[in-house]
C-alpha cells in the first residue's frame, strides 16, 4: 500500500521536535481527519538553513514532512515557495490516491511558515 | 544484541491461519472425491457423505440439529439470507427490524437494503460500554417487528450481547401472540471463543464463518430453527433443503466440519490460556505504557481480543509501525478509514476523530505464545513512544 520510501520516513523520520531557535514557525491541520504538522524554520542569508517538525498524523503525513524537511534544506525562500504537493508526493515515490491530501498538508505547513517571515 | 527477525500474527478476528490438519483432511476432495453431492453414483454419494457429516460437526457445534444447518460462501453471505430471507417471508406481517449501531457491514447494509424497500429499521445505541441493552429492544418492539437482529460478539472491541436475555424477551412476545418475531445473531466472532448453544440462546438464525475458526476463506453457514420460513435469496437448484442454490463446495464443506470439531475439542482450554494470555498482556501494556485506556466494557467479553487506545498516537502509524516490527494488529482510526470518523464501532461507543484516533486492536489466537507476546510487549512501548515524540500534543499532558 505505501512505497518503501513512505515506510523508511515512518520507520526513521528526520529532523522531528521543536526548535529552540527558530526564525519562523508554520501550522496545518487537515479539517478532515483531525492531521496536525507544526514545521519550524531557521533562516539565514535568505537560505532555509535548518528545519523540524512535529506531526499527530497518520504514516504519510509524517513521511510527508519528514521528507520536505531534507527538500528544503539549503534552498533560498524563492525556491521553497514554488514547491508543490506533488514534489512531495514524487519525493515520496507515490502515496495512495485516497492520500494525496498528506503532500498538502505539508506544503500547507511550508507556506504558513514563510508567510510568517 | 542483534533481534532476529519476528512475525507474530495478532489479528485474529481479521481471520485465521487455516489449521494443518483441516488442510490435510480436505486434500482428497479436490481430486479423488470430488463428485457433485446432487449425483446418485458413488463419487456423488461420497461427497455427500462428506458434507453430511460437516453438517453433522457444525451443527454438533453449536447444539442445533443437521438439517437446521444451512451452507453459505461466509458469514456475509449468512447475515444477507438471514435478514432479507426472513424479510422476504414475513412482510405481509410487519416492516419494522430492530438491530444495533455497530453490527458488522453485512447485517447493516442489508437493512439499509431494506430501508429502501420501505422498511423500518431501529438500531439501537450500545453506549460507552459497547453492549446494547435488553430493555431498549423492549421498547423498540412494535407489533410490527419480524427481526432483531444483534451480534453476539462485536468484532472491533470483543464485547459479548445479552442474546440470551434477547432471546427470553423474544420467547415472552411470542408466547403472548406475537409469532412473526424473530431473533437473528451473527455468531461470526464468538464461534471457537466462547460456547454457543443456540437453544440456550434462544435464537432462530445464527451466522458463522469457516474462517476465523482455521478453516479456508469462502464457507460459512446459517443455523436456521426448524420451522422457521425463510426466503431463498439465490435462486436454482434444490440444494441445502431449497435455501441457497449452488453446488456445494465440499471440500470447504469438509473444512468447515473439520474446523468446527476442533474447536469443540480444544474450546475449554482455549478460554482458559488465550484468556490469561491476553490478561497478561493488557497488564503489562498499562504497566509500561503511560496515558492508555481500553475500549469497551472489560468484564463481557471474549478471551482473544484487546482494544487500547494510545493517547497522541494515530492508530494507523501505530500499526504499520508494528508491521515494520514484524507484528499485525488492526486499528479503527479515521486515517486508517480514510475518513473524518473512526470505525462505526468506535463512533457508536461514543469515541470521535479525536479521542478515537490511537485506537489498535489485539486479537490473539490458539497459536499465539508467550514469548510472541513478550516481542510485542517490549517492542509496543518503542513504537508508541516514537510516535508521541513526534507529536505537538504529547508534550501538552505527557
Amino acid at each position: 500500500m505505501y512505497s518503501p520510501k513512505v515506510l523508511e520516513h515512518l520507520d526513521n523520520p528526520r529532523n522531528v521536535g521543536t526548535m529552540e531557535d527558530a526564525t519562523s514557525r508554520g501550522e496545518a491541520t487537515n479539517p478532515v481527519c483531525g492531521d496536525l504538522l507544526h514545521l519550524y524554520l531557521k533562516i539565514a542569508d535568505g537560505k532555509i538553513t535548518a528545519s523540524s517538525f512535529q506531526a499527530q498524523a497518520c504514516p504519510p503525513c509524517i513521511a510527508a514532512a519528514s521528507i520536505l524537511t531534507e527538500m528544503i534544506h539549503g534552498v533560498t525562500i524563492d525556491e521553497a515557495l514554488l514547491l508543490k504537493a506533488i514534489d512531495v508526493t514524487q519525493a515520496l515515490e507515490s502515496l495512495p490516491r485516497n492520500k494525496e491530501h498528506c503532500s498538502v498538508l505539508a506544503i500547507d505547513a511550508l507556506k504558513a511558515a514563510l508567510k510568517s517571515l | 544484541m542483534q533481534t532476529p527477525p519476528r512475525k507474530v500474527y495478532l489479528d485474529n478476528s481479521a481471520t485465521t491461519r487455516v489449521d494443518p490438519e483441516v488442510v490435510q483432511i480436505i486434500l482428497p476432495y479436490f481430486t479423488e472425491l470430488y463428485g457433485n453431492a446432487s449425483s446418485t453414483h458413488q463419487w456423488g454419494q461420497r461427497a455427500k457423505q462428506a458434507m453430511e457429516e460437516a453438517r453433522h460437526q457444525v451443527a454438533q457445534f453449536i447444539n442445533a440439529t443437521a438439517t437446521e444447518i444451512v451452507f453459505t460462501s461466509g458469514g456475509t453471505e449468512a447475515d444477507n439470507l438471514a435478514i432479507k430471507g426472513i424479510a422476504e417471508a414475513h412482510a405481509g406481517k410487519g416492516k419494522h427490524i430492530i438491530t444495533s449501531q455497530f453490527e458488522h457491514p453485512a447485517v447493516l447494509n442489508s437493512c439499509k437494503h431494506l430501508e429502501s424497500l420501505g422498511w423500518n429499521v431501529t438500531y439501537l445505541p450500545v453506549y460507552r460500554e459497547g453492549i446494547v441493552r435488553p430493555a431498549d429492544i423492549e421498547t423498540a418492539i412494535t407489533d410490527e417487528t419480524v427481526l432483531i437482529s444483534v451480534m453476539h460478539v462485536n468484532n472491533e472491541l470483543g464485547t459479548i450481547q445479552p442474546i440470551k436475555q434477547i432471546g427470553d424477551l423474544v420467547k415472552a412476545r411470542r408466547a403472548a401472540g406475537h409469532k412473526h418475531l424473530h431473533l437473528h445473531t451473527d455468531a461470526v466472532q464468538s464461534v471457537g471463543k466462547i460456547p454457543v448453544d443456540v437453544r440456550d440462546l434462544g435464537v432462530d438464525l445464527l451466522s458463522l464463518s469457516g474462517h476465523k475458526i482455521h478453516a479456508p476463506k469462502g464457507v460459512g453457514a446459517l443455523f436456521v430453527r426448524r420451522g422457521v420460513r425463510l426466503q431463498a435469496q439465490s435462486h436454482g437448484g434444490h440444494h441445502e433443503r431449497d435455501r441457497r442454490a449452488g453446488t456445494e463446495s465440499v471440500p470447504l464443506v469438509v473444512a468447515l466440519g473439520k474446523a468446527c470439531e476442533l474447536e469443540r475439542l480444544h474450546l475449554q482450554e482455549f478460554i482458559t490460556r488465550v484468556g490469561n494470555l491476553r490478561d497478561g498482556l493488557e497488564a503489562e501494556i498499562i504497566t509500561r505504557i503511560p496515558n492508555v485506556s481500553r475500549n469497551g466494557d472489560t468484564e463481557c467479553r471474549v478471551p482473544h481480543i484487546s482494544n487500547f487506545n494510545f493517547d497522541h498516537c494515530e492508530g494507523e502509524g501505530l500499526m504499520i509501525a508494528l508491521d515494520l516490527k514484524g507484528i499485525a494488529v488492526s486499528t479503527g482510526s479515521a486515517c486508517a478509514s480514510g475518513s473524518i470518523e473512526p470505525s462505526h464501532v468506535l463512533t457508536a461507543i461514543g469515541l470521535d476523530h479525536e479521542n478515537g484516533r490511537g485506537t489498535l486492536r489485539f486479537s490473539l489466537g490458539k497459536e499465539t505464545t508467550q514469548e510472541e507476546l513478550d516481542y510485542l510487549i517490549e517492542t509496543l512501548p518503542v513504537v508508541v513512544e516514537k510516535l508521541r515524540r513526534i507529536s505537538p500534543k504529547a508534550g501538552v499532558r505527557h
